[in-house]
């Protein structure tokens, strides 16, 4: 049971082979045990776990009609509103907020009776490449609990690789879900924009987030991408129906794709600070979709190296404004003796925020405001059409594209803290997705050392997840990374 | 875009971002943003003379709610979160502007 | 010396719509504090707006009236800036591309001619909640307006003084109430006016000033706008006039309150020492793209405009000024005119009867004169029966009362209460002739002419009236004693 994909899981509880309130227990005795290393869960939820597993079980076996998720335990980010306890965003201005609403895709997991364990660490509101800053505790990542375990959805992605959980969602704006998913050795999967709906989702960037799965296997990422995918008349962002409705994920799943042409962008594998091990393990990847008849296509994505400067003006600009609500006015903390009115707003911020999060606030503020505008904003956006061009051009030509998730094997906690610079820089792989819109997966594909994950990025044209999706398991069938484990002692 | 960041114009920013800064703070953040800025300004350099900026990546238009009714939350659910209330209302330190911004 | 008053209005008109902008939460005046409010309004973490189709579509057919140009390509934008009553802490609005643009609205002035007011622009936008202080040593935040549909309304500056400011918003007012789009009702502060002012002086030199454009803030009543108008109006001149460097170039433009109890204006603040909005376009909501056959739609609903009805019913029907105004003050009255007057009723009798008599009924109820119980196509028979001399004005008062509550045609209720007045000569005749055989004295007064005359015509007059039990038709009667008194 332990060794189950979350999709296995799924079909033994619906034949009766396994209960989900056992499996449930199981799960909530591994997160005593492992918690107080991992650090995973800003909360979790046993009682109501194991009422909803217990509930699950009575419905099947009164033969009784049950979700698609029916009995299965998942963890969700802790920035995705919940009737249930907190959401704290990762932030002390949030540490008692209690949303009187759930989150869309978080109606839809219950909707397909999954059972929530809990809600999981991440960088404060989203804004990291590492979950260091988080302003509520930490997380270490189950490979090696001196490193990171990515960000900003460290939380989710260390609570699938340690098993407290059998699926796992989270949010990526700059390669939140990816950057995790490569770090902890599980898949992750950021949907084209607009193919989940963002309602519910505590906004960072709001033209760049999207809500995406992490699954030990692509067939568990497809599993929990049906479950939320969908048009949304509460987000206006969110695709309609006609426009680009949902296929079954799975159905196609493990059928290869023929005549497979995978580009190879020339400026991924000049980018600087790139690890050999990781160049390695990647060109090995490629040369295994080669061997089963893919062809590579080398190309270039020549505005690729500005993807981070125009994403860290589109974003914190963004930001800036979507964060500017936290005040101490109307809920979230607020200072204890304000002077005056404008005190609340400043005071309370000040205490509430941290640095990372007041830096890209300020970074926004700037480049939105009188005089900065022109040069640092709508430039960034020009510039953000000029990469969107790139990719289309790219995929006039090829199916996909492939190249490392990070430059890098996870790092060491406390090694990037205080450059911040250097931290952007994670994101060199992932952050142009998110400028375009399209969709992109990591998949584990290799370890470092033998021992530190590594992660294979592949892209593909917008609304094109069944496509991602085959291809990523063209590899995964091929391979055996996804089976492994990190060694955790308890 | 070239000239370097200053304390100043630091200080100006966390005032329209309503952030309170010690001085510490103030520069330590004015060398971290001067440096990213710097970075950043690379993009000086991309010609975008015919290039419309892209705020949307999506190809939709036109979405729309019909104007019907949806209940709202009771008071008590509106205050919940409320840091200080004052029976049905929010509470706050006494506002002194005048109404509009 | 030569003073020019320049003048600029910003109005916000709250549309009538049954939700707000973006979300479901109800528009509500005087309802408990805080309880239309949802997680959307509120500015809760993880929420987004959506357009309300109605308040979009009320924005183009306004902006149709006002003959602007309606934009097809519109995108919203978010204006930054913090404030209790702004959960948020940015307002949706229009920056760049508003909906529409370069319009002009006609306003009658008090000399009877007519002057056009350019429009610049007008955007959709929500609304803000409200901040209580009186009395209160801290303030209270009261979020249910926030979200409210507004419409700005920006004028270029072609107004000259405080009462043309008034008769626009007037006029304005009337506009979005025949339209359907805003009620308008002053007392719920559906609308509020900033003016923008200044003065161009050219003194006896030749050399040119312009004072600083001072805007003030947040009127909402017309009373209010007319007297802060004026008021800036003396007091930019007195402070020129004190020291000629009070300029534009010197002082730039600033802010002012009104302060309605002492009649005057504040200074609050420079223009430069205001907020640095930020404007950027809105993430969360998409641009709307408008085509032909959508435009078409709501170039269809736009009625008849209220200056140009007004018109019609002077020139085409020949009614007065005054009455085509008190016609034309509300649609539905309008439209219940015109309603008759299609059903055959003579268009000055419809208009007495509707000024005199129905408008004072549906004032009293306040409804409209449409629901007092009688029916346009009765109104119109009823007129048609004075015309034609069927009944007598004060006869035709008592037919309408009773129409109030009875469902038959005017002619029918006449009858019954003996009210049709008897126009036939001959049989007036008859009794005319018994009359002056009983009263030759009252005769003789007549044929004698003089200062007894009248006196002795309007009884004989009376007698007939008398003998006719009331109905005889008063012309016709004179007309008979003239011929038989020659």
């Amino acid at each position: 049971m332990e060794e189950c994909t979350a999709l296995q899981l799924r079909d033994g509880i619906a034949r009766g082979q396994y209960k989900s309130f056992e499996v449930t227990e199981r799960i909530f005795e591994r997160i005593e045990r492992r918690e107080a290393t991992i650090g995973a869960f800003i909360s979790t939820f046993k009682e109501e776990a194991l009422e909803k597993a217990a509930r699950v079980d009575s419905n099947i076996a009164a033969g009784r009609k049950v979700g698609s998720l029916a009995g299965v335990p998942i963890a969700i980010k802790d920035n995705l509103a919940t009737r249930f306890g907190t959401t704290t965003c990762g932030s002390k201005i949030l540490a008692n907020f209690a949303a009187p609403y759930d989150a869309h895709v978080v109606e839809k997991l219950e909707a397909a009776d999954a059972v929530i364990v809990g809600k999981c660490n991440l960088d404060e509101f989203a804004m990291g490449s590492s979950c260091e800053n988080s302003g509520l505790q930490k997380t270490v990542n189950p490979w090696d609990a001196s490193r990171v375990p990515g960000g900003s959805s460290g939380g989710s992605a260390a609570a699938l690789a340690a098993g407290m959980c059998y699926g796992a969602l989270g949010s990526d704006t700059g390669g939140s879900i990816r950057l995790p998913a490569s770090f902890c050795g599980v898949v992750g999967l950021k949907p084209t924009y607009g193919r989940v709906s963002r309602y519910g989702l505590v906004a960072y960037g709001s033209s760049l987030d999207q809500i995406g799965p992490f699954g030990r296997t692509c067939a568990d990422a497809a599993l929990l991408l049906q479950a939320i995918a969908g048009h949304d008349e509460r987000d206006s962002t969110s695709i309609g129906e006609t426009e680009a409705p949902v296929p079954d994920y799975l159905a196609d799943l493990d059928r290869p794709i023929e005549d497979l042409n995978i580009g190879v962008a020339r400026e991924f594998f000049e980018a600087e600070g790139l690890d050999p091990a990781v160049e390695r393990a990647v060109r090995e990847a490629l040369n295994i979709y080669e061997g089963m008849g893919a062809r590579l296509v080398p190309l270039s994505l020549p505005h690729m190296q500005y993807a981070i400067s125009a994403y860290y003006l589109i974003a914190t600009a963004e930001a800036s404004s979507n964060l500017a609500r936290y005040d101490g006015v109307h809920y979230g903390h607020r200072t204890g003796r304000p002077r005056d009115y404008l005190d609340v707003y400043y005071a309370s911020r000040a205490e509430g925020f941290g640095a990372e999060v007041k830096r890209r606030i300020m970074l926004g503020t700037y480049a939105l405001s009188a005089g900065y505008y022109d040069a640092y904003y709508l430039k960034a956006l020009k510039v953000r059409n000029l990469i969107r061009q790139d990719f289309q051009a790219a995929f006039e030509r090829v199916d996909a594209l492939c190249c490392p998730t990070s430059p890098e094997p996870p790092f060491k906690i406390g090694q990037k803290v205080d450059d911040p610079l250097t931290m952007y820089l994670s994101d060199i792989y992932t952050i142009s997705a998110n400028l375009a819109g399209i969709p992109a997966i990591s998949i584990p594909c290799g370890l470092a050392d033998g021992r530190l994950p590594i992660g294979l990025q592949i892209m593909t044209p917008a609304f094109t997840e069944d496509r991602i999706l085959r291809i990523a398991r063209m590899f995964e069938a091929a391979t055996d990374y996804h089976a492994r484990r990190p060694e955790l002692k308890l | 875009m070239s000239e370097k960041l200053t304390a100043e114009q630091v200080r100006h920013v966390a005032k329209l971002a309503r952030l309170a800064c010690t001085d510490e703070e103030i520069a330590e953040f004015t060398e971290q943003l001067a440096a990213i800025l710097q970075y950043v300004g690379q993009l000086e350099q991309v010609d975008t003379a015919d290039v419309e900026p892209l705020a949307h990546c999506l190809p939709v238009h036109n979405v729309f709610r019909r104007d019907e009714v949806r209940p709202s939350l009771t008071n008590d659910q509106a205050l919940a979160n409320a840091p200080q209330r004052d029976g049905e209302f929010f509470a706050v330190p006494k506002v002194l502007d005048d109404a509009s911004a | 010396m030569n003073v020019q008053t320049i003048v600029g209005l910003e109005i916000h008109v709250q549309l009538a719509t049954r939700t707000k902008l973006f979300c479901g939460c109800k528009l509500g005046f005087g309802d408990p504090p805080n309880s239309n409010v949802c997680p959307v309004c509120l500015g809760l973490p993880g929420t987004l707006p959506v357009m309300n189709r109605t308040a979009y579509e009320y924005a183009v057919r306004t902006a149709l009236a006002l003959h602007c140009q309606i934009a097809r390509f519109t995108k919203w934008d978010r204006k930054g800036y913090y404030y209790p009553d702004l959960p948020k802490n940015y307002q949706i609005s229009q920056y760049d591309l508003p909906l529409s643009f370069d319009g002009h609205l006609e306003i009658p002035l008090e000399d009877g001619s007519a002057k056009t007011i350019r429009i610049l622009r007008a955007h959709l936008e929500e609304d803000a909640g409200k901040n209580l202080h009186e009395g209160l040593d801290h303030s209270r935040v009261d979020l249910n307006r926030t979200g409210t549909p507004l419409l700005e309304i920006v004028t270029q500056p072609d107004l000259s003084d405080p009462a043309e400011c008034r008769i626009l918003a007037e006029q304005l007012q009337r506009l979005v109430q025949y339209l359907g789009v805003s009620e308008a009702n002053m007392q719920e502060g559906h609308m509020r006016f900033e003016p923008n002012i200044n003065l161009h002086i050219t003194d006896d030199d030749g050399a040119e000033y312009r004072t600083p454009i001072c805007e003030v803030k947040n009127l909402n009543s017309f009373r209010a706008l007319e007297r802060s108008v004026a008021y800036e109006q003396w007091r930019q001149k007195q402070q020129w006039q004190r020291d000629h460097a009070y300029t534009q170039e010197n002082h730039g433009k600033q802010n002012r309150g009104w302060n309605d109890d002492r009649g005057e204006t504040v200074f609050q603040r420079a223009k430069e020492e205001a907020h640095d909005y930020r404007y950027f376009p809105e993430p969360d909501l998409v641009p709307i793209e408008m085509d032909d056959a959508w435009l078409a739609e709501i170039q269809a609903s736009v009625c008849e405009l209220p200056l140009a009805r007004q018109r019609r019913f002077i020139e085409h029907y020949g009614l007065s000024a005054y009455d085509a105004g008190v016609l034309t003050a509300a649609r539905s009255t309008a439209e219940f005119f015109d309603e008759a007057v299609a059903a055959r009723g003579p268009a000055k009798r419809v208009a007495n009867l509707i000024t005199q008599q129905g408008l004072k009924i549906a004032n009293e109820r306040g409804c409209a004169v449409g629901q007092i119980g009688i029916s346009a196509a009765r109104i119109g028979q009823l007129a048609q029966l004075i015309e034609d001399g069927t009944i007598n004005a004060s006869a035709a008062a008592a037919v309408f009362d009773t129409m109030l509550t009875d469902q038959r045609d005017p002619e029918t209720i006449a009858r019954e209460h003996r009210l049709i007045q008897q126009s036939d000569a001959a049989a007036l005749a008859v009794v005319l002739a018994e009359v002056l055989a009983a009263h030759p004295q009252a005769v003789a007064d007549v044929k004698a002419g003089g200062k007894k005359t009248k006196k002795a015509r309007g009884f004989l007059l009376g007698q007939v009236m008398q003998k006719t039990g009331g109905q005889a038709n008063p012309q016709i009667v004179n007309t008979l004693l003239d011929e038989s008194l020659q």
